[in-house]
């Protein structure tokens, strides 16, 4: 049985999933979560010794096709749904730490 | 016989007796008179689909055939691409984008002669079973403004069963598009994984995201299966071969199938009283027509909803991840720096839900939990198939409950996350499995509102559960979605 979800644990997911939360939505958001996976304790202490995990319903893998050239997504199109471009490609804010 | 609105119109229009266009602006009047209570749509697509009608018509004005869904309105769930038609998922992350190209389905539906109306309301991401969760504001239930129509597919539901469309599209991850089907009194299907195809379906859970059916009546539904499903190149977990028929065998009764009452279904957490009498009543009359109806256990369904609640944030979390402010959709303003702009993009662009998913599975993949949870989960989705192939070597269909009771108040399990997840109790399973399920309506519950039950077929299933299903649609109860419209 794994220890309760704690505040820094959920502050420290959210750093991960690159999202900032405010104090109360941390508070909030611990509640809930221990609150789910307090539910999922059953699954947690299940005896699943020499169960093969499933990934996937499907017995599929390694799909191929053949190597025929067929036309992409026009570039145009494409960008032109980006919130911003220059010269062909996807314009961001600065990506390193030295001045511009 | 049951009157099927969708092959009815279908007819007409390729006999030329009824025009297209005709049929879209009689519905568009129902969207004109109602939608702004209700609110299924995101979009409404008058003129383009004025367009689209026009062309069915001057195909059959040549002599050509425009198809199976000849003229037939149908509504599309906003998280199916269609290139130049906003897409938005009901998020504020993609307010506005307009994809470069169609999903699959679109590209079906559109060349069987169908007629997009628009693109329907949902939980944001589908992350749902109440349509509450929109950036854009609830659907409501037409049977009664002051319920929901249930989700994520609320707003396709609730489009077909008020008369915009007799067809629609949605996507079922846990149950999206059975549960609303159920709460809107009309029928709703998720095929066998792979089936119909996801190119073009905006990802949740991979593992188990399905495109189906919304329709008014089982003919109608397997009408839709039919042009929708099969292989598609596009999509590598697409199945190879010839998908199944859904309408093979419509009308040939149920005379000597063996169909099993699931009891940990039955017997679930949180189902009201009326909901178990309804399956228990369906089931007798499947046995009085003919089938052989037992109950039978299926142990490791009562570990679904938990196993489900870590394997789809989990995958969540990984699919979401590419909304970063660069590509599409919306970027936040004045970044200084790009790990600035991500985080200040999703934290404007995400709500409340779809936060809590991301770092539910963010959590359940994390060093140290990854085991403990997510592995776990794996594991029990194999006991799940496991106790399923067991049943179904002694029963062709299975039969539950839909959903755990009839549609709810808006705003009344928006409080508590775990409340709203137990809304997807008896559909989950089939998910985690990767089978197909539907639900057809059966009667009303105290309150007038439909109730619905659910038949479970085996991977591949499709015709016989689509024959079972055309059986209850004959005996169901009147309800109060079959008399409308």
């Amino acid at each position: 049985m794994a220890t309760p979800i704690s505040t820094a644990d959920v502050a420290h997911v959210a750093r991960l999933a690159r999202l900032a939360l405010t104090d109360e939505e941390l508070e909030q958001f611990t509640g809930q979560l221990a609150a789910v996976l307090a539910h999922a304790a059953d699954v947690e202490a299940l005896d699943t010794t020499g169960v093969p995990p499933t990934a996937h319903p499907l017995p599929i893998d390694n799909v191929l096709r053949d190597d025929v050239v067929v036309p992409c997504a026009d570039r145009e199109e494409v960008l032109a749904q980006a919130p911003a471009s220059e010269s062909g490609r996807f314009r961001v804010p600065r990506i390193l730490g030295e001045a511009p | 016989m049951t009157a099927n609105p969708a092959l009815d119109l279908a007819a007409a229009v390729r006999r030329g007796e009824r025009s297209a266009v005709d049929v879209l602006e009689e519905h568009l009047a129902r969207v004109d008179a109602t939608e702004a209570d209700v609110h299924a749509f995101n979009t409404v697509l008058g003129e383009r689909a004025r367009v689209a009608a026009g062309e069915v018509d001057a195909a059959v004005a040549r002599g050509e055939d425009p198809g199976p869904l000849a003229g037939v309105p149908i509504a599309l769930k906003d998280n199916l691409c269609t290139r130049g038609i906003p897409t938005t998922c009901s998020s504020r992350i993609l307010e506005g984008w307009q994809p470069p190209y169609d999903a699959t389905v679109v590209t079906r539906v559109a060349a069987a002669g169908a007629v997009a109306v628009g693109k329907t309301n949902l939980d944001e991401f589908a992350m749902g079973s109440s349509t509450e969760n929109s950036a854009f504001g609830p659907t409501r239930n037409p049977l009664d403004l002051s319920r929901v129509p249930g989700g994520s597919s609320g707003g396709s539901a609730a489009a077909v069963a008020a008369g915009y469309a007799p067809l629609a599209l949605g996507s079922d991850t846990g149950g999206s598009i059975r549960q609303p089907a159920a709460l809107c009194g009309v029928v709703g299907v998720k095929p066998t994984y792979g089936v119909v195809s996801r190119y073009g379906l905006v990802a949740f859970a991979s593992s188990l995201d399905q495109v189906g059916p919304f329709a008014r009546t089982v003919g109608d539904a397997a009408l839709l299966f039919d042009v929708i499903a099969g292989h598609d190149p596009a999509d590598s977990t697409s199945l190879p071969g010839a998908a199944p028929v859904a309408s093979a065998r419509l009308g040939e009764g149920v005379e000597g199938l063996r169909v099993g009452l699931v009891t940990e279904l039955v017997g679930a957490e949180g189902l009201s009283a009326e909901v178990v009498a309804g399956t228990r009543a369906a089931a007798d009359a499947l046995a009085a027509a003919g089938a052989k109806v037992d109950e039978v256990s299926v142990p490791a369904t009562v570990y679904g909803l938990s196993a489900y609640y870590l394997i789809a944030p989990a995958e969540a979390s990984s699919n979401l991840s590419r909304y970063d402010g660069v590509r599409y959709g919306h970027r936040a303003e004045g970044a200084a720096d790009i790990t600035e702009m991500y985080v200040a993009t999703r934290s404007e662009g995400f709500g409340a839900e779809v936060k809590r998913r991301i770092m539910l599975g963010t959590y359940a993949l994390s060093a140290g939990y990854y085991d403990a949870y997510y592995g776990q989960a794996q594991r029990v989705r194999t006991l799940i198939i496991r106790d399923f192939d067991a049943a179904y070597q002694s029963f062709d269909v299975l039969l539950s409950p839909t959903a755990p009771g009839t549609a709810f108040p808006l705003g009344e399990k928006t409080a508590d996350p775990l409340v709203m997840y137990l809304n997807d109790v008896c559909t989950i399973p089939s998910n985690l499995a990767g089978h197909p399920a539907m639900s057809v309506p059966w009667g009303a519950g105290a309150d007038g509102l439909p109730l619905g039950v659910q038949i479970l077929a085996p991977a591949l299933g499709e015709t016989v559960m689509f024959q079972v299903a055309a059986a209850l649609e004959a005996m169901a109860p009147a309800g109060p979605g079959s008399s409308a419209r």
